[in-house]
């Protein structure tokens, strides 16, 4: 067994599942509390990222990047609250779907005319480009600085949403939304601030990601589907249990692909396992998802009182 | 009444543009990927059709150019559909272009039934260069094995012992895998496929890792496009490049290298690949089309647009052959074999499977006069060199 190898897996699977967890949180308030089903919620993964990028290439620096990627993405996801996703809550599930494809559309083209197709590339400080050595062990920079971002954003929501009145009526909207009318709370003001802040956490993920990956049309319509699956498995409504989710689905995808082919290659052909590996890997945290919807449909870890 | 005279008039019409589209024009159908991420290669090979037209005045003998191009959106189930109306609705004499081999492998079957030509401008799985080897297809390219046979030659030539292999899982992923394990002498200490498609995975940390730790000497890649130039930065901001040199087939290439010179990554100066083709080879067709290109759109064309303008070369080479008429399908066909045109890579000849028979070079990242990133030829690694398959082909 290398264990270095096990820990550096262990340090993927993590940064994975913070990425995840900055995706989920966002769009398991926005589906928990609104109700609403948000497929855009892809596309402000992807403007964080091109605004973080066209701010870093102006001004030289990822971290000012990062600071005016964040205020940029919150106006977005106010501005698409106020004017799009408002007048819909009180329609089903099928228009929200219709409408919010129609986002992801509209936004991946707006991309395509400003910045082009070719993506963009977003340059790092060289002290983020180098490694820490730890003993033997030898990790990327940026890749710790991922795990810190995502686990300082964590511990700031859940002190945001178990210490403040905000988080109270945040927590109080998943459980019961009617009752938390009724009492005499600003629903829309409520909604409007949970929905810019579930736009300004995927805007993060995508910027955290951008400098590995490249800003890309479409990067986040790939990883809005696991982000769903990881809000199915947690519990809907409930960031506590998309915390976990995140973190088992990213643990689980990275552990399969690092060694599934060599747990398969003990039981068939090496080629055969080389080719079925990665699929299964790929398959495996869907199969996770079919098996939480059959023993505990409520999901893992539903936020309390859910119905 | 009147209704009856629009409708003569359109019927007269359609009449007279389909006899005229018969007579004047060649109907040149082109099939690449511009839209999802995998675009800026359809961007690139866009871009070279359009100079080769120019170039050629968008005339092919006395015949007029009518250039359809359709988007397969990376898919195969979509480059098919668009094939299918290339052949059917447009009824076109070629369809050219193709960068995946997935997708050519779903539409092959609608052009090459429907008895017209199809030009293969890059992908080249190993199924149609063997058994399913077709009359009337034709590559501008090569046969995926070509270029990793070449590179694991080059690997054996420098004393290399052992290799970590990482590339797609999908059609062409499993031929540059197979291609560098056939001629490579070393050990392969361990071998990654990666997820593929619209979805593609693009975080190779857990990959990355096993490489490492698998103790192998060099790492090589396959990775074209967009991935390219994010494996790099990632093999860069691992710290491979100190201790696990890097060699890749179709992956550092004139799309992924602005990029990664704007990204700052130096470590890619000096990488090594093999490839059928140079923007520094030195002949007058390849300068006309570098230079012409580089004015243009202000970059290096890729392999991808080289090859997607010898496409067109091609087929303009067969249709002044025979004088434009197209109805004569085998001498259309005999005039494409003989592959009697200027190629930007210096002329080739075409093998039984009709894969071209060329050299393979060594090519090196540099830094070009004027400070751009670019590729340059060091050596040639096979001379004439024809794919593994073409004896697996009766024809």
């Amino acid at each position: 067994m290398d264990w270095n190898l096990l820990i550096t897996q262990l340090m993927n699977g993590l940064q994975l599942g913070l990425l995840l967890f900055l995706l989920a949180s966002g769009l398991t308030l926005i589906f928990g509390i609104m109700d609403f089903i948000n497929l855009s919620h892809g596309s402000f993964y992807m403007i964080g990222a091109y605004f973080c990028g066209t701010v870093t290439a102006i001004t030289g620096s990822f971290f000012i990047g990062v600071v005016f990627g964040l205020i940029g993405v919150f106006a977005v996801g106010a501005l698409v609250e106020y004017f799009i996703a408002r007048k819909l809550y009180r329609n089903d599930h099928l228009d929200h779907v219709l409408v919010t494809f129609g986002l992801i559309l509209i936004f991946d083209t707006l991309v395509h005319l400003f910045w082009g197709a070719s993506g963009m590339a977003i340059p790092l400080p060289d002290m983020l480009n180098g490694q820490i050595h730890l003993g033997s062990l030898v990790l990327p920079t940026y890749r710790v600085l991922i795990i810190a971002g995502g686990l300082v954003v964590a511990g700031v929501l859940y002190f945001l949403v178990t210490k403040t009145r905000l988080g109270m009526l945040i927590r109080a909207g998943a459980s019961n939304r009617t009752m938390v009318e009724a009492l005499g709370v600003d629903i829309n003001r409520l909604f409007l601030i949970v929905f810019a802040l579930g736009a300004a956490m995927a805007g993060f993920a995508g910027m955290l990601i951008a400098p590995i990956t490249e800003a890309s049309i479409g990067m986040g319509n790939d990883i809005i589907i696991i982000a769903f699956v990881v809000v199915i498995v947690g519990g809907i409504g409930s960031v506590k249990g998309a915390f976990y989710a995140a973190l088992l689905l990213g643990l689980l995808d990275t552990l399969s692909r690092s060694y599934l082919d060599l747990l398969l290659k003990l039981v068939m052909p090496s080629n055969y396992a080389e080719t079925a590996a990665p699929a299964i890997s790929a398959m495996l945290v869907y199969i996770l998802m079919a098996a939480v919807l059959a023993f505990r449909p409520q999901g893992l870890f539903p936020p309390a009182g859910a119905k | 009444m009147l209704s009856k005279i629009i409708r003569t008039a359109i019927v007269a019409g359609a009449i007279t543009t389909a006899g005229m589209a018969q007579a004047d024009t060649v109907k040149i159908g082109f099939v690449t990927t511009l839209t999802t991420p995998a675009g800026v290669i359809g961007e690139d090979m866009k871009n070279s059709v359009t100079l080769a037209l120019e170039h050629i005045g968008n005339k092919m003998g006395n015949l007029d150019v009518k250039l359809i191009m359709e988007d397969d959106g990376f898919k195969p189930d979509v480059g098919k559909q668009k094939t299918d109306k290339l052949v059917k609705q447009d009824d076109v004499d070629f369809v050219a272009g193709y960068i995946w081999s997935h997708v050519l492998l779903a539409s092959a079957k609608s052009v090459l039934d429907a008895d017209k030509f199809l030009i293969s401008a890059n992908a080249g799985p190993s199924q149609i260069a063997g058994k399913r080897c077709n009359k009337n297809f034709f590559s501008t390219s090569w046969q995926n094995d070509q270029t990793p046979m070449a590179l694991g030659e080059y690997l054996n030539q420098v004393g290399v012992k052992s290799i970590y292999i990482m590339a797609p899982n999908y059609a062409a992923g499993k031929d540059m895998a197979n291609g560098v394990e056939s001629t490579f002498n070393g050990e392969v200490k361990g071998k990654d496929l990666t997820k593929w498609g619209a979805d593609a995975q693009l975080d190779f940390s857990a990959e990355l890792a096993k490489a490492k730790a698998s103790g192998a000497e060099a790492l090589y890649v396959f990775y074209p496009g967009k991935a390219g130039g994010a494996f790099i930065k990632q093999y860069q901001q691992a710290g491979l490049q100190d201790t696990m040199p890097l060699y890749t087939a179709f992956t550092v290439d004139s799309i992924a290298l602005p990029k990664l010179q704007k990204a700052g990554l130096s470590g890619v100066l000096g990488s090594k690949m093999t490839q059928e083709w140079s923007p520094d080879m030195d002949n007058a067709a390849n300068k006309r089309f570098v230079g012409d290109y580089l004015k243009r759109y202000g970059k290096y064309p890729s392999f991808y647009g080289a090859q997607s303008y010898d496409s067109i070369m091609l087929i303009k080479s067969a249709v002044e052959a025979v004088g434009g008429n197209l109805d004569d399908k085998d001498a259309v066909r005999a005039a494409l074999k003989s592959a009697n045109f200027d190629s930007v890579r210096g002329r080739y000849t075409y093998g039984n499977n009709h894969m071209p028979i060329q050299n393979f070079y060594l090519r090196e990242v540099v830094e070009d006069s004027e400070g751009r990133w670019t590729t340059k030829i060091v050596s040639t690694v096979y001379e004439n060199h024809q794919d593994p398959h073409a004896s697996k082909c009766k024809m």
